[in-house]
């Protein structure tokens, strides 16, 4: 692995332990040289698969429905105001 | 015979007739829940309260002459699917409270259809994992061995089918999530092809290959089920605007001439003899039915794990991003926001989890992008292309479902990479994209179930259903149960 455990860990918003950084540091590394088996096969013609079924440009009619309430949208926040998500202070 | 031991298209026949009430059903679903569920742990949430509504509704419909194709079926749902008004966890500390506004599509539709739920089950976290030792809650056990695990990640669906906890349920399969611990369990799991099945309401895993699927009893339920939840759906973009066969008219048909491939890259030098030899013993099987072994290779077999690790976890990465204790699940408190972010995820997620996320972080990181995803993404095109190869002279592909039977607890828990290749056999099917189904072909000496997995071309469930049909009723397995 060629990034440092602590910017990976802060790439992926993990605060972690230093015991954790090092198991996982050992095992991401050891999966890593497993896929590099991946390296075995030539692929400079293969054009990449992000989806198995070819659809594109998926759209609806633009019709007014009906969705998601606010309270409902609201039921299962940590923290709230009457009409609002509350969060730490972000802005000093 | 106690009701809960019966599938659905039994019961649906008593209950047509009237020998039976919806009530009588969730009463001995519940009995048995009640005599074995210490045991087995198949549930995150039992929901009997729910469960007796649902049943008396569905015998209001049944005597008003409303009896529709599931009135009265007490089904159980993976906890990964939204259920409106029903916790709703993925076994994962961070959604333990955590309470979907709306419905899935998939249980909206057996909704529709009149069934019973009976609880939602456990998984591996996120469904991350083989044996549901992932879950932020408990391990859920092997019915046939309760030493050992279901395999998973819908352990929780397949255990509960198996001890008879349910009459049918519902699993999602990522990377073989449905097909492994049914074969494992001994009974009967169909991942559909990608797209036929709506995802909208499952929590995502890894979007380009997670798909809901049944997990059955017999063959014949899992085809009523597929009835229910195939379709196009305008919530899910990703659901294929594909006309819809009826699953069930295949039943029964026979197979004469049939070509089913054998690919020898799935018969590995050191696997488990006694899987291999029940899985050669139901070739020879198929071939007595009229059906015609050929041999096909599938080459790139042997870099499926590899490129699957790199996308499911790159995908994962991504999806669960989501996770950041605002607009739902565990909060812990921070300095600032971005202390929030980090200690909520880091106490809210478990170990595999944080692993995997990890992982898909660094491959999809700048700079290693076309190393990995890119690279995977290609590997991936070789793998379908395989099959297409492969498909241009067979109808089928036969192969073990799993390389061993149900492992013990904690045998492969330190070793994250063991327990990824014991999905060596199912990975390749979800890169593909194409469905495929493991049934229960033999026992092990330990008395250990074995399954034997089916795979079809995209979008042909139904040659997959009409041979696992002639298959099943040909043989006995289905009918054994664990003694619990």
């Amino acid at each position: 692995m060629n990034i440092s455990i602590d910017h990976l860990a802060r790439l992926a918003r993990l605060s972690l332990s230093d015991d954790e950084k090092k198991l996982f540091e050992n095992q991401i590394n050891s999966i890593l040289s497993y896929v590099d088996k991946l390296n075995e096969l030539d692929t400079s013609n293969v054009e990449p698969t992000s989806h198995v079924i070819s659809l594109s440009n998926v759209v609806r009619d633009d019709l007014p429905g009906t969705s998601l309430g606010r309270e409902e949208a609201l039921m299962n926040a940590p923290d709230r105001t009457d009409k609002f998500y509350r969060v730490p202070k972000i802005i000093e | 015979m106690e009701l809960y031991s019966l599938g659905i298209s039994e019961l649906s026949r008593m209950l047509e007739k009237g020998e039976v009430s919806a009530g009588d059903i969730t009463a001995s679903v519940y009995k048995r829940i009640d005599a074995v569920e210490d045991k087995i742990k198949a549930y995150v949430t039992l929901t009997l309260a729910d469960a007796l509504k649902m049943a008396e509704e569905a015998d209001r419909d049944i005597t008003a002459g409303n009896k529709k194709i599931l009135s009265g079926i007490p089904m159980a749902i993976k906890d990964n699917m939204c259920t409106r008004g029903i916790l709703t966890t993925c076994s994962s500390k961070i959604l333990k409270n955590f309470v979907p506004p709306y419905e899935s599509t998939v249980t909206s539709k057996l909704i529709e259809s009149g069934y019973v739920l009976s609880g939602k089950t456990n998984l591996d976290e996120f469904a991350m994992g083989s044996s549901t030792e992932n879950s932020g809650f408990h391990t859920t056990r092997n019915p046939w061995d309760i030493k050992r695990i279901p395999g998973g990640s819908s352990g929780g669906s397949a255990a509960a089918v198996a001890a008879d906890e349910c009459i049918a349920a519902l699993g999602s399969d990522t990377g073989g999530s449905i097909r492994q611990p049914a074969a494992l369990c001994g009974v009967v799991g169909l991942k559909p092809t990608y797209g036929r099945v709506s995802r909208y309401g499952l929590v995502a895993f890894a979007s380009s290959l997670d798909q809901i699927g049944p997990i059955t009893k017999n063959v014949m339920d899992s085809a009523i089920l597929m009835n229910i939840i195939s379709g196009r759906d305008p919530m899910d973009s990703t659901s294929a605007p594909i006309d819809l066969p009826d699953f069930a008219s295949v039943i029964g048909m026979d197979i004469k001439g049939m070509k089913i491939g054998i690919p020898e890259e799935y018969f590995l030098e050191g696997m488990d003899p006694e899987v291999e030899k029940a899985v050669k013993d139901a070739i020879k099987t198929f071939d007595s039915l009229g059906a015609m072994p050929v041999k096909v290779s599938l080459p790139h077999t042997g870099y499926a794990v590899a490129a699957y690790y790199v996308l499911a976890t790159s995908e994962a990465s991504s999806n669960l991003a989501r996770y950041d204790g605002v607009k739902y699940g565990f909060r812990a408190e921070g300095r600032d926001l971005m202390d929030m972010y980090m200690r909520s995820r880091a106490q809210g997620f478990g170990a595999e989890v944080k692993r995997r996320i990890m992982l898909g972080t660094y491959t999809l990181s700048s700079g290693y992008y076309d190393a990995y995803y890119k690279k995977a993404q290609q590997v991936r095109t070789l793998i379908k292309n395989d099959f297409d190869n492969a498909f241009r002279n067979v109808d089928l592909i036969l192969t073990p479902t799993s390389p061993t039977p149900a492992f013990k607890m904690g045998e492969k828990t330190d070793d994250p990479l063991q327990m990824y290749l014991a999905d060596i056999f199912t990975i390749s099917v979800n890169l593909a994209g194409v469905p495929g189904i493991s049934i229960p072909c033999g026992f092990t000496s330990e008395n250990l179930p074995v399954g034997l997995q089916l795979i079809g071309k995209h979008f042909d469930e139904e040659t997959i259903l009409k041979a696992s049909y002639a298959y099943e009723q040909s043989t006995e397995w289905h009918k054994r149960k664990p003694n619990l």
